[in-house]
């Protein structure tokens, strides 16, 4: 044969498969109901028995019926026990998913009994056989493609309105209920239709992958749509296409790699990605964010403490290391880099022995800070009638994320109220307040 | 088949081979049931789901790397995939943000790919049945033995056995955490009763009931032994403790019933097994005595006929009053009445209106005469009670909660079937130096508590 030649066709059908299903997926997931494609292909194997045993066919259209039939009852179960009875919504859809797929097993083993009941064709919804994607299953994919696509196009408004608020979409008056009706609807046909081609357990990857892996991307819906029909298509047809590609890369091959799962597999590589190099809800991304926040945090801390430190002592002092991590609340670590950063600004000078003193690059820099958190104080003080001992840390969580414009119009009401002692240089960009802990020692420093 | 069931599933459960079957399976299903509980108290039903597929890659890995597919190997293998998925649904959840199902979906489907492909690719010299990982293989279970004093025992009875006894021994010495990072994960957090370390530690003996359960009844299957006997039980008890014993019950007969059905029709053991315990789960969701759909909806109908009965006593007691002659007096009697139609409309209509009125009749408190419905003497002291206990609680409402007269007719229409003696006087002892020489706030008698009285004028601060 000239597998040459039906490999890509196989792969063209598998990515519209896969474009299908992720957009389809995406209501589900977006609707919270990512395991009911899942529900309905495991509920939908004793509809294909019944349709096999009683027509005694393996016909692909009398099977679907069967399956969507059993489906269907499947999801009307899920949504009916946690109405009906204590049951929750979880347990309902592991007890109808489970039980009717035992429905199944058993009529298989009836149907493995029968001498004209060869059951090759029933196992392929179990499994699935991405390979007989070809000729008229193509066909019927592409009618449903086609639907389902136009059906998203046309309802997208509603759509949108019923992910994402639908007590509002209730009170603009569309009808909900029929709108859920037929995203379900459409996930149990996209399903039917998937499933001698996904396999029972692989569909449900088809319907959520793409979706997830698309929100990591976008908050918009028509970009996530969109993403997740590339995805799912890409997916898919790179899955079909796993094998031909390892067969390129490396020529020695120990044995064929199932298409169906690599498509699960390289849905699962896409998503992987995306979870931690996606650019704003990456890990990768937001452990970066928290890591330089947290440096900003303890590069500021450091800053007040050698000014206070300075205060003190009563000039441009210098600290020995170990005196300063012991003021500065921070692991050693983050220290270690805040000095690090700090020196490579020109901000920190060290001598051999660790001793630590402020540039005048530095100094400016310590008394801007010192000048936020103490106004912050006094503000909070005056203000909002903290004690002055509980001033300091909410002043100190807040003190890093106030923008300048705030701290100027701070220090304008303080001076205008008569809080800052000299009106007139307090508005000045190097003046710092005396502190509200220890008057004793503090100096107007303008 | 079906006619000559019973004696059939007796010598099905005598053969010697399906004995076998029974308690290796019986063995496996009390494990997962004692397990499930908790994932259905949690509400996590759905990771013993996720649990049951992700062990496969666990198994083939560890199959792969000990060849002789050793039971310490298949163990290190399940609890690793089983904490794997675990952690992996738990980072998405968490800091991917990825919603709870999704999670789920995209981390076990990703694990049994691998496991799928890895059997592909690498056991081809080892068979391995990809029939097993949906329906298992009771029946190499069962022929797979070693001879003990005499007695044939099945050798995967040697690795169940200890899972159930750990799986007992774990509940029970846990059992105050495990019962606390169930119902309260919070305040187990508060008490320092260390809830992630109870929820991996579930997660793992989950994966090594999963584990055991894989060979005898298949991975998916195993799902309806994980959460059918919890749920069912959950429907029939209300404690942790009886929950527990009532879902091993469960899963003992589950696995009864099932291997019976299966031996007597020559199916699938598995199937049979799980199907049985969704049609236990199914039995007590309708019939359960507090929680089944049948009694909650012939507790519901007992009521409403009750209110439908009261609502036309209340109304024939209205008109006898109304009429000219007064409430008390004997030839007041036939003034309260009503056509039989009008009746069954007060009654709401339909046939529970035409069911109250036949009870009505039966119980001597009306009686029919030609096409119209009479109160009785019982009839009417039951709607002086009624009639009492609505305009008390319309007086209490002005009175007391400050509504306008012209509101507080519906609600004591509602609350009327609901006050009992005790609150009546408790009512009229409240509002007493208030009340308007036993009036309501229409301006309507309030009937005396008990039987009728000789005077319909008198109020019911008397007697």
């Amino acid at each position: 044969m000239n597998a040459e030649s039906v490999v890509p066709k196989i792969a063209a059908g598998a990515a519209l498969l896969g474009a299908t299903g992720g957009v389809v997926g995406a209501f589900a997931v977006l609707r919270r109901r990512s395991l009911l494609g899942d529900t309905l292909a495991h509920a939908a194997l004793p509809g294909i028995c019944i349709a096999h045993l009683l027509l005694a066919t393996r016909d692909l259209w009398a099977l679907s019926v069967g399956a969507l039939l059993a489906g269907l009852l499947g999801v009307v179960c899920v949504t009916a026990i946690p109405k009906w009875t204590r049951t929750r919504e979880d347990a309902a859809l592991g007890l109808v998913l489970s039980t009717f797929f035992g429905v199944g097993v058993v009529l298989l083993s009836i149907a493995q009994q029968r001498p004209t009941g060869a059951q090759a064709g029933l196992d392929s919804f179990l499994f699935g056989e991405v390979a007989a994607l070809r000729g008229r299953d193509v066909r019927v994919l592409a009618v449903v493609a086609a639907v389902s696509l136009a059906a998203t196009a046309v309802f997208f408004k509603e759509l949108k309105l019923l992910c994402f608020d639908e007590g509002f979409a209730a009170a603009q008056g569309w009808p909900t209920y029929t709108l859920d009706l037929a995203v379900m609807s459409g996930v149990a046909l996209v399903t039917i239709v998937c499933l001698p081609v996904c396999g029972v357990v692989l569909m449900a990857a088809v319907l959520i992958f793409p979706c997830v892996t698309a929100r990591y991307w976008s908050n918009r819906l028509g970009v996530v749509l969109l993403l997740s029909a590339v995805l799912g298509a890409a997916a898919a047809a790179l899955g079909v296409l796993s094998d031909q590609i390892e067969a390129a890369l490396f020529t020695a091959s120990p044995g064929g790699l199932p298409p169906g799962p690599m498509i699960v597999l390289v849905s699962g590589l896409f998503f992987a990605a995306s979870l931690l190099a996606a650019p704003e809800r990456g890990l990768i991304a937001r452990g970066v964010q928290t890591l330089r926040t947290r440096v900003e945090v303890v590069t500021d801390h450091v800053l007040r403490e050698m000014y206070e430190f300075g205060e003190e002592t009563g000039g441009q002092a210098n600290i020995p290391g170990r005196q300063l991590a012991a003021r500065v609340s921070s692991d050693p670590l983050t220290l270690r880099l805040v000095l690090a950063l700090m020196r490579w600004r020109g901000w920190l000078e060290a001598d051999a022995g660790g001793t630590l003193r402020l540039t005048p690059s530095g100094g400016t820099e310590a008394a801007g800070v010192t000048r936020t958190h103490r106004l912050w104080e006094i503000f909070l003080v005056s203000r909002a009638d903290i004690a002055a001992d509980h001033a300091h840390r909410p002043a100190d969580e807040l003190e890093h994320f106030l923008p300048r414009t705030l701290v100027a119009e701070l220090e304008a009401e303080l001076a205008r109220t008569g809080r800052l002692p000299q009106p007139a240089a307090a508005t000045a960009a190097g003046h710092v307040p005396p502190s509200l802990h220890a008057p004793a020692t503090t100096e107007d420093r303008a | 088949m079906p006619p000559a069931l019973p004696p059939a599933l007796l010598d099905a459960l005598l053969d010697p081979v399906t004995l076998r079957q029974v308690a290796v399976a019986a063995t496996c299903n009390v494990s997962c049931a004692l397990v499930g509980c908790f994932l259905v108290l949690r509400r996590i039903s759905l990771m013993g789901d996720a649990l049951s597929h992700a062990v496969l890659p666990g198994l083939v890995i560890a199959l792969l790397v000990a060849r002789d597919g050793g039971p310490a190997a298949m163990l290190v293998g399940a609890v690793g995939a089983g904490l794997a998925t675990t952690f992996l649904t738990r980072i998405t959840q968490e800091h991917g943000n990825v919603a709870a199902d999704a999670s789920l979906g995209v981390v076990y489907t990703t694990l049994f790919a691998l496991g799928v492909v890895l059997v592909k690719r690498y056991m081809t010299d080892i068979h391995f049945d990809i029939a097993c990982v949906y329906e298992g293989s009771l029946l190499n279970v069962a022929m797979n033995t070693t001879r003990i004093a005499g007695v044939d025992v099945p050798r995967a009875f040697f690795t169940a056995a200890p899972v159930l006894l750990a799986v007992v021994t774990v509940v029970t010495l846990l059992w105050k955490e495990w019962k606390v990072a169930t119902f309260d994960p919070a305040l187990a957090k508060t008490m320092g009763l260390a809830p992630t370390a109870m929820y991996y530690l579930l997660m793992t003996m989950v994966s090594v009931t999963v584990m055991t359960s894989f060979e005898s009844i298949g991975s998916i299957l195993v799902i309806a032994m994980l959460i059918a006997p919890g749920a069912a039980a959950q429907l029939l008890v209300d404690r942790l403790a009886p929950m527990l014993v009532v879902s091993a019950v469960l899963a003992v007969a589950a696995t009864l019933l099932g291997a019976a059905a299966a031996d007597a029709m020559n199916v699938s053991p598995a199937g049979a097994i799980a199907v049985a315990a969704g049609l236990l789960y199914a039995a007590a969701a309708l019939f359960g005595p507090r929680y089944g759909v049948v009694s909650r909806l012939a507790g519901q109908t007992r009521l409403a006929l009750r209110v439908r009965r009261e609502d036309l006593l209340a109304r024939l007691y209205r008109r006898r009053e109304a009429s000219p002659i007064g409430a008390g007096s004997p030839e007041a009697a036939a003034a309260g009445r009503v056509t039989a139609a009008e009746a069954v409309a007060i009654c709401g209509g339909g046939w529970l209106g035409r069911r109250a009125v036949r009870q009505l009749l039966r119980r001597g408190q009306a009686r029919q005469s030609g096409d119209t419905i009479l109160l009785t003497d019982a009839g009417a002291a039951e709607g002086q009670r009624l009639v009492r206990s609505h305009r008390l609680w319309e007086s209490y409402l002005v009175d007391e909660v400050g509504l306008q007269t012209d509101h507080v007719h519906d609600p004591a229409h509602e609350v009327e079937h609901f006050l009992g003696e005790s609150i009546q006087a408790q009512i009229e002892e409240q509002i007493a130096p208030r009340l308007d020489r036993g009036r309501d706030p229409h301006g309507r008698d309030i009937p005396a508590a008990g039987g009728p009285r000789s005077d319909g004028r008198t109020g019911g601060g008397g007697t």
